[in-house]
């Protein structure tokens, strides 16, 4: 095949610097005219970059400024850094303790939805059954619909259920739409599964339980992986709900961050800190799904 | 368990019970003749019955909302044309 | 198609079931029961029929948050999908390069939203924001808390520095599964660059711009949190788009009837848009196969 034979020739090319690699790798199998383009193309991501980059650096700069130099004088960069921001979140415990919130009910969130989404997803994709197609849109429904409407009843409704101010009400909260976002991703991955892959281990004697778990698992791991990380996602940034839902014993740090302010004036040193802290799980977390993350976005359907 | 916070009144809850009925109806037609009876209509992509059936809900919701925002609160009269949009579209969707 | 028919599968898609009936029909039930009564508190309520529906779609307030929010998502979608198709197409296919692009491009869509709200509020300040300074360095009268245009710039601004990088992302994992094959192909037939644009990668992406259309028409059409954060609805009306107008009438004046019966108002609308979407997908989907 000539194709592979171009790839291995191209793989084979590759050089120093990203930069210089792919575009003589274009230079080589695209026509002269593409060239242009890359050029272009280098000059575009980076602006892009830059634009992307920008405020969130502006935010670390904040960080790491004392309120004083903040308000008085404009620099690019901390002139006199000082860590107070950060030692004035670790030593509180009504700051940090909001970290310790926000990651309990999101990793709680995400562990229900994987769990109810894998069962029912599975079903999407292997079987036709009574309203299957209906069924599957109405979940979809529920992805698409503002939580601000479903904010109102959902405090009589928590309330009636004693859950008021706990981390279960709002990891039960989110799965009005992480659920259904679960079942999309989940359904996508597992489609790609061939099915005479079941049907072999049905043959074999496998009972459901044990074939679902030893085999069909592992064979759609990443696509759990992905699912997992989307959960984590919008379970993390979301907080009209997760703010209505608690006062004070489970409060979100997101929330936790607009209360301070308020309450204490102009702290925006440690505003800037709890904010770049909020980044740096969601920032660990992607590296490990960098190469899947547009599959989930597309719902596992590229 | 204290429901008083959903606030029921009885149009709501004929309202619900007849949805849910529906429903449960639409169940009973698919488990009798099975498939959904696909066709293409004339929004001219395939529809089921499930489908003609929402169709017809939604579509419904948005007559009586537009009679109540143009004509006024009477709203049986929009219910009968709710009832005739349905049945056209059951008949042609 | 080929799926056999097993009415077993409800068993398994009946934990989904219940929970999303939890945290979905029941508060919709709440919500349709609220909208046609009024109440005082301490959980009286007072059969009021379908006035707050007649109010609310005669109500200048909502025609105008309505309007808003569609004029808010027309220009989000125009912005963001001819963007994100630049980038993804600018974006290296090779390298390490490759993997800083995705992890630096999905790094704002992790930030919860009102620290990304915090992040422009910032930002956008004249006194203490980069941006808000340097417009006002290079002589722009800018000011985002008093005038209405620059705060609806300030927004549209965060939004596409939020959410085009998801665009971005689903294009690109349009472009990735293009064979190199078709490339030299077109190569051989002497293809422009725009033609190979048009008929080989648009093609390719237009089942991820289908998806990427959906996510960024309901998701900007339900924004809260960024905006609220950055002008709190202002100046005056002027960014306050459905949800937030929702939020302030039911917690702020606890309008529970009027406040239910827009958001049913407001769900009946996101359906409709959601089965459109839906069925264009579909449609597409079984059309491509």
């Amino acid at each position: 095949m000539s194709t592979g034979a171009t790839k291995s020739i191209d793989t084979g090319r590759q050089p120093g610097t990203p930069t210089a690699a792919s575009a003589k790798a274009r230079g080589f199998v695209a026509p002269p005219k593409l060239r242009r383009p890359r050029h272009l193309g280098w000059l575009v991501m980076t602006l892009y970059l830059i634009f992307l980059l920008l405020p969130i650096y502006w935010l670390v700069n904040m960080s790491f400024k004392t309120n004083v130099e903040i308000t008085n004088t404009f620099s690019l960069w901390p002139n006199d850094p000082t860590l107070r921001n950060y030692r004035v979140i670790f030593t509180d415990p009504s700051w940090y303790g909001g970290y310790i919130n926000s990651i309990t009910y999101v990793v709680m969130n995400t562990v229900i939805s994987i769990a109810v989404a894998l069962p029912a997803a599975y079903a999407f994709s292997r079987y036709r059954f009574l309203g299957d197609k209906h069924l599957f849109f109405w979940l979809l429904t529920n992805r698409m619909a503002p939580p601000a409407v479903f904010a109102l009843p959902f405090f009589q409704l928590y309330s009636a259920f004693g859950l008021i101010d706990t981390h279960i009400a709002v990891a039960l909260a989110h799965c009005l739409f992480n659920v259904p976002l679960a079942v999309w991703i989940l359904e996508g991955f597992m489609s790609g599964v061939p099915r005479e892959i079941d049907e072999t281990a049905y043959i074999d004697g496998y009972s459901f339980p044990r074939f679902f778990v030893k085999i069909f698992m592992p064979l759609i791991a990443s696509g759990i992986g992905v699912t997992a990380f989307f959960c984590f996602m919008f379970s993390w940034v979301e907080l009209l709900l997760a703010r209505t839902l608690t006062t004070t014993a489970a409060k979100p740090i997101a929330a936790i961050m607009t209360r301070t302010v308020s309450a204490s004036g102009l702290d925006w040193g440690v505003l800037a800190a709890a904010g770049v802290l909020t980044i740096i799980p969601g920032a660990l977390v992607i590296w490990f799904v960098r190469n899947y993350i547009a599959k989930g976005f597309a719902l596992g359907r590229v | 368990m204290n429901f008083a916070w959903m606030a029921w009144t009885a149009p709501t809850a004929i309202f619900f019970a007849t949805i849910f009925l529906i429903l449960v109806g639409m169940g009973v037609w698919e488990y009798a003749r099975p498939g959904g009876a696909p066709r293409v209509g004339i929004l001219r992509f395939e529809t089921t019955r499930g489908d003609r059936l929402f169709v017809s809900l939604l579509g419904s919701a948005f007559i009586c909302l537009a009679w109540l925002g143009l004509v006024g609160p009477n709203l049986w009269w929009a219910l009968g044309l709710s009832l005739v949009y349905a049945v056209l579209v059951f008949r042609w969707v | 198609m080929d799926r056999p028919t097993n009415q077993k599968a409800w068993f398994l898609v009946l934990p989904v079931l219940l929970l999303v009936a939890f945290s979905a029909v029941i508060p919709l039930m709440t919500v349709v029961n609220y909208s046609v009564q009024d109440t005082f508190g301490n959980n009286e309520f007072f059969w009021a029929g379908t006035a707050w529906f007649e109010e609310i779609l005669h109500s200048q307030r909502f025609h105008e948050a309505l309007a808003r929010n569609l004029i808010f998502s027309a220009i989000i979608l125009a912005i963001q999908i001819p963007l994100g198709i630049v980038v993804a197409l600018s974006m290296p296919r090779k390298g390490i390069g490759v993997s800083i692009c995705l992890v630096l491009m999905a790094l704002p869509l992790l930030i919860p939203w009102n620290v990304v709200g915090t992040i422009w509020q910032v930002f956008g300040r004249v006194d203490i924001g980069l941006l808000g300074h340097t417009l006002e360095a290079i002589g722009i009268d800018y000011n985002y808390v008093r005038d209405p245009l620059d705060a609806w710039f300030t927004i549209i601004l965060m939004d596409v520095w939020h959410w085009t990088s998801l665009v971005a992302l689903l294009c690109y994992a349009g472009l990735v599964s293009i064979p190199e094959a078709y490339y030299q192909a077109a190569r051989i037939d002497g293809a422009s660059r725009w033609a190979v644009f048009r008929y080989i990668q648009l093609p390719k992406m237009n089942r991820v711009l289908l998806i990427a259309v959906l996510l960024r028409f309901m998701d900007s059409f339900m924004i809260y949190t960024e905006p609220f954060v950055v002008t709190g609805g202002g100046p005056g009306n002027s960014t306050t788009f459905l949800s937030i107008d929702l939020v302030k009438m039911a917690v702020g004046q606890f309008d529970l009837g009027p406040a239910a019966a827009m958001s049913i108002v407001y769900f009946l609308v996101v359906l409709l848009f959601s089965w459109i979407f839906y069925t264009v997908m579909t449609n597409f989907e079984r059309g491509g196969q």
